[in-house]
């Protein structure tokens, strides 16, 4: 076993420290319109260093970085401060469906865009009697000439209110619930979209309702083949609850600025908290170092999906408890903190997945 | 950067498991008291606490060999050797022969009393200091290989007993069905599982850098594992747990008297926080 990084990746960690440490700027909140549109120039100065999407192949605006290294760049990025990504859902959810299930073409016209922010994406699975049990969603696709009409009501759908496109999943028959499901792509600026933004707990619409009225989605816009969108958007799932989208950096910085906090403010009733905040932090990096050499199973990110989402609550939990209720830095990271075990699957089912397919018990 | 056993370790670890699954307890004859390497002994250990192996094996194999500097480890074979820290291990573990540490002295040491552990299995002696068996020995290393292995054994122990709580709640039926098809046994179990998946690297992650502020994180984590998955063994088994005949009770008490020794849960927070 062995914990040391490579000379490449040392290079890399110092390059990429030095250009944020010079670059990093705070940003108004991306769900206002303003904010938006600052975080998308943010990440175009990511993409003209080729650090927006560093794990992918240089053709599509990547470095071809290995996982190790896009780790090292995501502590990096969380330790400097650097803001949220708008582009998160794209580079994260949509981005390796694509690389496992997309066409060629479908890569060289998408992914360029999105690396660059000039097209942000949104994500658009749940719906108003689907939300855990996404499987009996009830938006359809119906088939016309050269493509598809999209009929049917989104919702949650996060950074819909601003964003240019969105993905998801779509009843296209015949079958019912995972069966005749087909993953497509559609413009939330197309005739017949109506966005409706919804405000969250911080007062700004960091999700939508989507309502589509007969909206045009051309055949080169379905993702993988039509009928077979459960199997192509799970593994979009896996990635969402595995390290892809919460990758160890945020935690172990934030875990890092806990413990400052802790010094500053010491309170020994809160201390096992604030150590046990470190410890977890660290448990979940050193579980991910583990995880590069066979990457995690479906149902193996279910654990650490449960186990990162708590412990965020827990980190900015106990910074709130230390501070009280004028808690400047911590209030938004606490307020995403909450949606951690909502998102991407509810910690109960992702506990019935771990009890049912990595334990074995019964259904 | 390469954090995953090598196939010799995941070898060693199975052969070791269908050893003391046998019910042999020879380990010498397989090699174990010539094993050194920190990820080693974690390997060992782990299943030592995977089959609740009682006895001086911390001190035998990892503790005593690091203060000795391997001169008097295979001594006398199968001789077992035990060795108190005060204050942080006030007393030993029964054995063949005992230390005792101040600061960087060692001394030979004899029992004055034999006290009683929560875990009946664990007998445990006060120690009085004799003669002085060398100055100047790695006592701070050998303290932090005692907490490693601890560790790790608990982590063995933890798993043992999530497998044994699973194979119970497949097997055992209530209300005409398998109680582990109820979703509050199923989170349960998930929780120990996820406890334990957590607390394993920080064992290997410690055992590779071996500094303390990392022995002691994996200490406090295992300890916690360990212990929920003891609680939540009892509870899911019920009325049969909690019974002498049962094999969960060795486990769980075992994991209760690991949880402290070596340092207190509350000792290692400290010296985590401290390292910050």
């Amino acid at each position: 076993m062995d914990l040391s990084l490579d000379a490449s990746t040392l290079t890399f960690q110092a390059e990429v420290r030095s250009w944020l440490a010079t670059h990093v700027r705070p940003l108004s909140s991306m769900d206002t319109a303003a904010g938006f549109e600052e975080h998308r120039s943010w990440e175009r100065q990511l993409a003209s260093e080729r650090l927006s999407v560093v794990s992918w192949p240089a053709a599509f605006g990547g470095r071809d970085a290995s996982l190790l290294q896009w780790l090292v760049f995501e502590e990096e990025y969380h330790a400097s401060g650097a803001p949220g990504r708008v582009s998160q859902n794209g580079i994260f959810l949509l981005a390796p469906t694509l690389f496992a299930h997309g066409t060629d073409e479908q890569r060289a016209r998408i992914l360029p865009s999105m690396a660059r922010a000039d097209v942000v994406w949104a994500q658009a699975w749940s719906e108003p009697e689907a939300g855990s049990d996404l499987a009996s969603l009830r938006s359809t696709a119906v088939r016309c000439d050269g493509g598809w009409l999209l009929r049917g009501q989104k919702t949650w759908s996060s950074r819909a209110a601003f964003a240019d496109r969105a993905f998801g999943l779509f009843r296209t028959g015949p079958g019912e619930r995972h069966r005749g499901l087909t993953y497509l792509l559609f413009d939330l600026r197309a005739p017949g979209v109506t966005v409706r933004p919804i405000a969250q707990l911080d007062g700004e619409p960091g999700f939508a309702e989507v309502f589509l009225d007969d909206v045009f989605v051309p055949d080169h816009d379905v993702v993988g083949e039509v009928g077979d969108g459960w199997r192509v958007a799970m593994s979009t799932a896996g990635n969402e609850r595995g390290l892809t989208l919460r990758s160890p950096g945020r935690f172990t910085a934030a875990a890092s600025r806990l413990v400052e906090l802790y010094r500053k403010n010491p309170d020994p009733a809160l201390r096992d908290r604030v150590v046990d905040a470190w410890i977890g932090a660290q448990a979940y990096r050193l579980h991910t170092f583990g995880a590069l050499a066979a990457p995690l199973s479906g149902p193996a990110a279910s654990v650490t999906k449960v186990f990162w989402s708590e412990l965020d609550v827990a980190i900015h939990e106990t910074a709130l408890d230390l501070l009280g209720e004028v808690a400047p830095g911590w209030r938004d990271g606490w307020l995403f903190s909450l949606s951690g075990p909502i998102y991407a699957g509810t910690n109960e089912i992702q506990r019935n997945v771990i009890a049912e397919r990595l334990l074995g018990l019964p259904r | 950067m390469m954090f995953t056993l090598s196939s010799e370790q995941t070898d060693f670890a199975a052969v070791l498991h269908d050893f003391l699954r046998a019910g042999k307890t020879d380990l010498a004859s397989l090699g174990v008291d010539e094993v050194t390497d920190p990820v080693d002994l974690v390997v060992v250990f782990e299943e030592v606490g995977h089959h609740a192996v009682a006895g001086p094996l911390i001190e035998s194999l990892a503790v005593v060999p690091a203060l000795m500097g391997g001169v008097a480890a295979g001594a006398a074979a199968g001789a077992t050797h035990s060795v108190a820290f005060p204050p942080l291990v006030p007393h030993a573990v029964e054995a063949d022969r005992y230390f005792l540490i101040d600061g960087d002295t060692l001394h030979e040491a004899t029992p004055t009393a034999e006290l009683e552990s929560v875990d009946p299995s664990r007998r445990l002696v006060d120690l009085s200091p004799g003669p002085i068996v060398a100055t100047d020995v790695p006592a701070a290393r050998a303290f932090d290989l005692g907490v490693l292995t601890c560790s790790a054994q608990l982590l063995g122990l933890g798993r043992a007993m999530l497998e044994l709580t699973t194979t119970h709640a497949k097997t055992r039926a209530q209300f005409g069905k398998p109680i582990g098809q109820f979703q509050a046994v199923k989170h349960h179990l998930a929780n120990v599982l996820i406890g334990l998946e957590l607390a394993r690297p920080l064992v290997f992650g410690a055992a590779v850098t071996m500094n303390s502020r990392d022995v002691s994180a994996a200490k406090v984590a295992t300890s916690d594992a360990a212990w929920q998955a003891a609680r939540i063994a009892l509870q899911v088994h019920g009325a049969i747990g909690y019974t002498a005949e049962h094999e969960l009770g060795r486990f769980l008490l075992q994991t209760r008297a690991l949880r402290t020794a070596w340092g207190s849960p509350s000792m290692h927070r400290a010296r985590v926080l401290e390292a910050l």
